[in-house]
């Protein structure tokens, strides 16, 4: 698993670095809490460029290696920034078998992107996910926060065009 | 520390051989203990353990699988066998595994018969290295640092170099992304002259393959020796007569100085001088410099910068205080200077025309020749190349020169005569020892009946010594590794230090452990102090030696008479004296 | 609080719970908000519930959100309480049918007997109403860990309490020496539920034999496995008997705290946990000197981030850490040496599940469940090819027939079953010759399977079971650490060969390579993530031999699922010319002209199967 390094320029609002400033201060004594401020970090930008990085090695007093490694190592933490609509594609056992993989392939190919990947108007972007939790409706995907069950492969599309005409 | 009596023995049976071993110990330390030797490769007693590259599978009698042998503790009456048919299959695959990721070019690889993993493969008759060929990723060469040159596509992901890097507490180095595509890189995959890498090099002694290795200057030199226009100069750091040998099979520690200097003749350099000159004029320089801050008021306590690594270390990680720093320049920078200065006026050639080859214990040399503030002379670079004790053994080798059966020759003259004080420079607590030697009896204005300082003697990390020298306590400290450079600095940035004197080294153990040393493969560093054993004959070399004492070397007497005038004077602090600059963590 | 305080609290919420009661609701009315309900359409059924309750004005009917109540197959579901009635579980749900049962049960006491459960499955008889206890899904459960998901406001600790709950700790704190409690443990024969099985008694007996100035107790509710989540459904619905379990172990192993290591996915369960914690804390259920007794003990979560290597219990005190997710080697074992290098014990989250009541009803009571050497119950997530999805807790020793065919409802369609999958990426699959293993620990692992976290996936004969062995290698080549050789590179090996099978590129010496390599990696690597991702493939193999040689010297896919071995074909009499396909193909591979039987131009074809799902007459099969 290789994570894609956004090349996008980073532009943080003070706002921002302020909020990150506050998490620090509340767990910068205790290196255990990395974890903890990277995921509130993500919060905040929506991702962990390596100004962000940057800012968390320093207030954690922790190597930025240390930092990297532990972004590159769980599936989380996000290099890139995410789609205005992010797309994941239940992948777990009870959706693969109710062939999960058809509905991922079809998006893949609509969407021109692998998992992994966000378009280039930046409008959606694609993963795949480990069961979250509604095998009862296999397979599953998720668009934001909303839940699409019992698909079909042919139901992706319209469902993306509806995301597309709402931007 | 327990005493015998109260470390419990456990007895169990390797092989069928019974044996007794402490409680706490490894399979591994039972089974060396009566000479059986399971082979390894991630492991580095106490830095590295952590059981990753399953080399050292052993069978335990009753367990559910195979074990590792490393970091597996004894148990009563426990039955190992270490070199089963399981045992040895299940090794061969686990190498044949690894070899499926491996950049197979051992033909020409530098590791090429250093190689850990080359002589295991040897050992379990890997016979087809493409048994479990396929897909790999393949990575870009990074050799954009001065000192080194990193090839993932060689890596085994040991970590013994993120270990290292860890233990040197820079930690720039490290595992990233997951599973197949985990490698070993910097943050965002920086290139490593990107970071705060201080160039010490102890990544590279400790990689079991090709894939960290010092870059190779030895063509640059070469090309010297061969172009008529140039006068090739070299000189050899004090540790490097005792870890040469080394790498042409002599015993660790064994001084092979006058084969050295031999070997040194017939690749044909002009001029073969000792790097221990240098080191005695930085104690000249420096003790006085020590001496001038304590008497008018300088920045205390004063610390040495003979070791490149530790100064880039103090320049990333500690800029504010870079006032502590002594600035003298290092012994191989101070040579090189007095070459193109003094030594060229004697020979009347243009310092252009003069070549300055440094063979160096350490890789952060390479980037110390590189610093703006090293100039003597104009634009032209003190030192032109420095090579590791590793280069110039290949070099040695391929020019043909059968170093076992070379005579014993003197280094050159003037530039040469090191003193005792000078070679222990080699060794963690020289320096301080040596400069103590001078500032001692400048003080006292007395011949010291005891030279040997023993406080700042040994391998531990950090050393200190408190001595009453003229009615005045001086409190030194010594430290080597940058983790316990850490230490002290810390403690002087909270104001808690009130040391005088500080000696810090960037390699733990000093140069004589330093990243451009032969290598040595873990299994003998992991039962073996190298550090202690290389220094132990440095300290019979300085035993040894006529003059123990910079101050009293002639060559010092002379240099100052000649040309110097006085420690620290102006055209001293022009050639021997450098400049530190704040370095950026990030780039 | 006192331990009179807890009973008075007890009796009191639980008339407040209780419909028909002088302090009680005249009815109640739960929602399953799990998330799976919630993703099944439960926001809208309790918006329209309230809305409806309050234009009707009806006062004293409590509606409540509930856990999950384990039938995902018929989410979303309302229950409700009546006095003088058995509870009545409505299936299916949307916000009409539920504006209806307002108005029709709740206002004028008519139940609406078509929205029932009983109508639903089609085992009641029309018009009448078949209490869910009575359904083939229920009736051979048996819900320890589950007792309270769907039953109580899993937010609210007075609910908890009016179950017995803290009844437990206060037990122990004021009557059991630490020693009694692990006793107890030991003789319950509860064994962990997160995989492997080991004995939990023992388990936490090894802690605290072991002195130090601190312990710790983790519970690992890092649910990896992608076909299991009873572990959400218990932290979503019940996640005050954790805390309890929690503190019970603390006590017992001398630990003074305990970290909650929960999947960031899980938000609803986070939140749970914290209103839980906090709630605790507020009531001194946490914190210090519990039931006066001395005993202190506090609580922390925290988040994991997307890695199954974090299941493992030295990768998870790694992550707690703050560390990349690595395991380390054991020895030394986390009850001498774990969270922080202090003594630590482990449990997941239905293990600790099982433990208030273990010791609140004392262990004999558990130990009559199951069989000789597997106690107790087990939640399985049955999911796959089965009629009736979902969570169901079942003693040991039920048979996988009676799992699939009874409570699961058989395989929808009309398929036929193939083979059942267990213990996830870790686990393998059980052939129908195996229908009849009564399920425990070690059966299950001496038929090449094994417990795992309680995945139970039902295939028909449309998986291919290589395609099926690959899925899991690829969830394993993606999930492995990277710390050891064999597992990081042996399973990448191992994916390489099973493309080469699945494509039709094998050769019959690469299934000898195959099982080579995988015996090596099961052999050889550091945690059990290595040691057990080749048994997906070894269990297919051993079972499903034939399907993997027809791969390779056939180059034929009997499933028809490996797409390369795969030929979409238009059968000419049935296809009749309406150009439908043609249209959908993205390669353009179809030609054809109007009302003529199409072709399929094999060497444009991607294998996508949109021609297929497209054509209305059923012209296109695959072969």
């Amino acid at each position: 698993m290789v994570k894609k390094i956004s090349k996008i320029p980073f532009e943080g609002t003070p706002e921002q670095a302020q909020q990150l400033g506050a998490v620090i201060a509340q767990y910068k004594h205790d290196p255990s809490q990395l974890m903890t401020v990277m995921q509130k970090a993500q919060v905040i930008y929506g991702y962990l460029p390596y100004e962000v990085q940057v800012m968390i090695a320093d207030g954690m007093d922790l190597p930025l290696e240390r930092v990297y490694g532990v972004s590159t190592f769980y599936a989380q933490f996000a290099l890139s920034p995410a789609g205005k609509y992010s797309i994941s594609v239940c992948l777990g056992t009870a959706c693969y078998v109710k062939g999960a993989q058809g509905i991922l392939d079809r998006i893949t190919e609509l969407l021109g992107i692998a998992p992994g990947g966000c378009t280039e108007d930046g409008l959606f972007s694609l993963d795949a996910c480990r069961c979250i939790g509604a095998c009862g409706l296999a397979p599953v995907m998720m668009i934001n926060d909303e839940v699409y069950g019992n698909l079909a492969p042919d139901q992706v599309a319209p469902i993306l065009e509806k995301y597309r005409k709402t931007a | 520390m327990a005493t015998a009596e109260t470390v419990k023995m456990i007895n169990l049976k390797i092989n069928g051989f019974p044996v007794s071993a402490p409680a706490g110990s490894t399979i591994l330390e039972a089974a060396r203990s009566i000479g059986i030797e399971i082979p390894t490769l991630c492991y580095l007693k106490e830095i590295n353990e952590i059981g990753a590259c399953r080399i050292c599978m052993v069978e335990v009698k009753g367990a559910r699988s195979l074990v590792t042998a490393c970091v597996f503790p004894v148990a009563e009456n426990m039955e190992v066998f270490t070199n089963t048919e399981k045992v040895r299959r299940s090794r061969k695959l686990t190498l044949e595994l690894i070899l499926s990721t491996h950049d197979k070019n051992c033909l020409s690889c530098v590791r090429s018969g250093t190689c850990e993993l080359q002589q295991l493969c040897k050992e379990f008759g890997v016979d087809d290295p493409d048994y479990y060929a396929g897909g790999n990723v393949h990575y870009a060469f990074d050799d954009s640092a001065a000192h080194m040159v990193r090839d993932n596509n060689k890596c085994i992901l040991c970590r013994r170099c993120v270990a290292a890097c860890d233990m040197q507490c820079i930690s720039v180095i490290g595992a990233n992304a997951r599973g197949f595509d985990t490698h070993i890189s910097s943050a965002f995959d920086k290139d490593l002259a990107d970071v705060s890498c201080i160039s010490c090099g102890q990544c590279i002694v400790n990689c079991p393959t090709g894939a960290i290795v010092e870059k190779d200057e030895s063509a640059a030199v070469l090309k010297a020796i061969n172009d008529p226009t140039k006068f090739t100069v070299v000189h050899t750091a004090p540790s490097i007569r005792v870890t040469l040998g080394e790498a042409f099979g002599y015993k660790i520690g064994t001084n092979v100085q006058g084969q050295m200097v031999a070997a040194l003749r017939r690749l044909g350099f002009d001029k073969v001088f000792d790097t221990d000159f240098g080191a005695d004029l930085t104690i000249m320089e420096e003790a006085h410099e020590f001496l001038d801050r304590v008497q008018n008021g300088g920045v205390l306590p004063m610390i040495t910068s003979c070791s490149p690594g530790w100064v880039k270390y103090c320049e990333h990680y500690y800029p504010d205080l870079l006032p502590h720093l002594s600035t003298c320049k290092s012994p191989q920078q101070m040579q090189g200077a007095i070459i193109k200065t003094y030594y060229a006026q004697k020979l009347n050639l243009d310092p252009k025309d003069i070549f300055v080859v440094g063979i160096m214990p350490c890789t952060a040399k390479k980037f110390e020749n590189k610093r703006d503030d090293q100039h003597a002379v104009d634009d032209l670079p003190d030192v032109d190349v420095s090579l590791t004790t590793r280069e110039l053994a290949r070099m040695i080798d391929s020019a043909g020169v059968y170093f076992r059966d070379l005579p014993e020759e003197e280094f050159d003259n003037p530039l040469a005569d090191g003193t005792g004080a000078a070679v222990i420079f080699g060794a963690t607590g020289g320096v301080m020892e040596a400069a103590l030697r001078t500032a001692v009896e400048t003080l006292t204005g007395e011949a010291l009946q005891n030279l040997d300082f023993q406080e700042v003697r040994g391998t531990e990390g950090i050393k200190e010594a408190s001595y009453n020298v003229a009615g005045m306590e001086v409190k030194v400290a010594v430290a080597s590794g940058t983790k316990n450079a850490k230490i002290l600095m810390d403690k002087l940035a909270r104001g808690e230090a009130d040391y005088h004197f500080i000696e810090i080294m960037g390699c733990p153990g000093g140069c004589v452990n330093g990243g451009g040393q032969p290598i040595q493969h873990a299994v003998v560093r992991n039962f073996h102090d190298l550090r202690a054993m290389r220094a132990a004959s440095l300290y019979d070399a300085d035993r040894n030696l006529p003059v123990r004492k910079s101050h009293e070397s002639p060559a010092m007497k002379l240099i100052y008479k000649d040309f110097l005038g006085e420690p620290g004077s102006h055209l001293a602090h022009e050639l021997l004296h450098t400049s530190y600059v704040a370095r950026p963590k990030y780039k | 609080m006192t331990l009179n305080e807890l009973n008075e609290m007890q009796t009191q919420a639980k008339a407040k719970l209780t419909p028909g009661d002088a302090n009680g609701p005249a009815i109640r009315i739960v929602v399953g908000y799990a998330t799976c309900g919630i993703a099944a359409g439960a926001r809208p059924v309790l918006q329209s519930l309230r809305r409806e309750l309050e234009s009707l004005g009806l006062q004293n009917v409590l509606v409540e959100e509930t856990g999950c109540i384990g039938m995902c197959q018929y989410e979303p579901i309302v229950e409700l309480y009546a006095p003088g009635q058995p509870k009545t579980t409505y299936v299916r749900m949307n916000a009409e049918k539920a504006a209806r049962v307002v108005h029709s049960h709740v206002a004028n006491g008519k139940l609406v007997a078509e929205y029932t459960i009983g109508a639903a499955t089609g085992e009641a008889a029309e018009g009448e109403i078949l209490p869910l206890t009575e359904t083939n899904f229920y009736k051979k459960q048996r819900r320890i860990a589950l007792r309270n998901c769907g039953v109580i406001d899993p937010e609210s600790l007075e609910q908890y309490i009016a179950m017995d709950g803290y009844q437990a700790l206060a037990k122990a704190l004021t009557q059991l020496q630490p020693g009694d409690v692990i006793q107890i443990l030991k003789d319950s024969g509860l064994r962990g539920r997160g995989g492997g099985g080991f004995p939990t008694g023992l388990k936490w007996s090894f802690t605290a034999a072991n002195q130090a100035d601190q312990k710790y107790v983790v519970c690992n509710a890092d649910e990896g496995d992608p076909g299991a989540f009873m572990d959400r459904s218990v932290l979503e619905g019940d996640p005050h008997a954790v805390v309890e379990a929690m503190a019970l172990c603390g006590y017992a192993t001398g630990a003074s705290e305990g970290y909650i290591y929960v999947r960031a996915e899980y938000p609803i369960a986070v939140k749970h946990l914290e209103t839980a914690i906090a709630q605790a804390k507020e009531r001194g259920l946490l914190g210090k000197n519990i039931f006066d007794s001395g005993f202190d003990f506090d609580l922390h979560i925290r988040l994991g981030a997307g890695a199954f290597v974090c299941g493992e219990e030295t990768a998870l005190m790694t992550s707690i850490e703050g560390k990349r997710g690595e395991p380390r080697p054991r020895p030394p074992y986390p009850a001498v040496k774990g969270l922080f290098a202090r003594p630590t014990t482990e449990n997941n989250v239905e293990t600790f599940a099982n433990v208030p009541q273990i010791i609140l009803h004392g262990a004999p009571d558990f130990a009559a469940l199951g069989t000789e050497k597997s106690k107790g119950t087990k939640v399985f997530a049955l999911g796959g090819k089965i009629s009736n999805t979902g969570l169901v807790e079942i003693p040991m020793g039920t048979t996988l027939r009676e799992i699939i065919e009874e409570i699961g409802g058989g395989i929808p369609d009309g398929k036929k079953f193939k083979a059942a999958q267990t213990g996830g990426p870790s686990g393998g699959c059980i052939p129908e010759s195996l229908i009849d293993t009564p399920i425990d620990y070690d059966n299950l692992t001496a038929i090449g399977s094994m417990m795992g976290s309680g995945g139970l996936i039902v295939m028909d004969e449309d998986n291919c079971m290589v395609d099926i062995a690959r899925f899991f290698l690829d969830f394993t080549v993606d999930e492995s650490c990277g710390k050891c050789s064999p597992c990081r590179i042996g399973t990448k090996r191992m994916m390489e060969i099973l493309d080469k099978i699945t494509e039709g590129r094998a050769e019959m010496a690469d299934l000898d390579k195959l099982e080579e390599l995988a015996y090596h990696i099961k052999e050889n690597s550091l945690c059990g993530l290595g040691q057990t991702a080749p048994n997906p493939v070894l269990a297919t193999m051993k079972h499903f031999r034939a399907e993997y040689e027809a791969h390779v010297r056939e180059g034929r896919c009997p499933a028809g699922v490996c797409k390369a071995l795969l030929n979409y074909v238009i059968i000419p009499d049935a296809c009749r010319g309406c150009t439908a396909c043609a249209r959908v193909c993205p390669v353009g591979a179809i030609s054809g002209t109007v009302k003529q039987a199409h072709i399929i131009d094999r060497d444009k074809c991607i294998k996508c199967g949109a021609c297929m799902t497209t054509c209305r007459f059923g012209a296109i099969e695959k072969k």
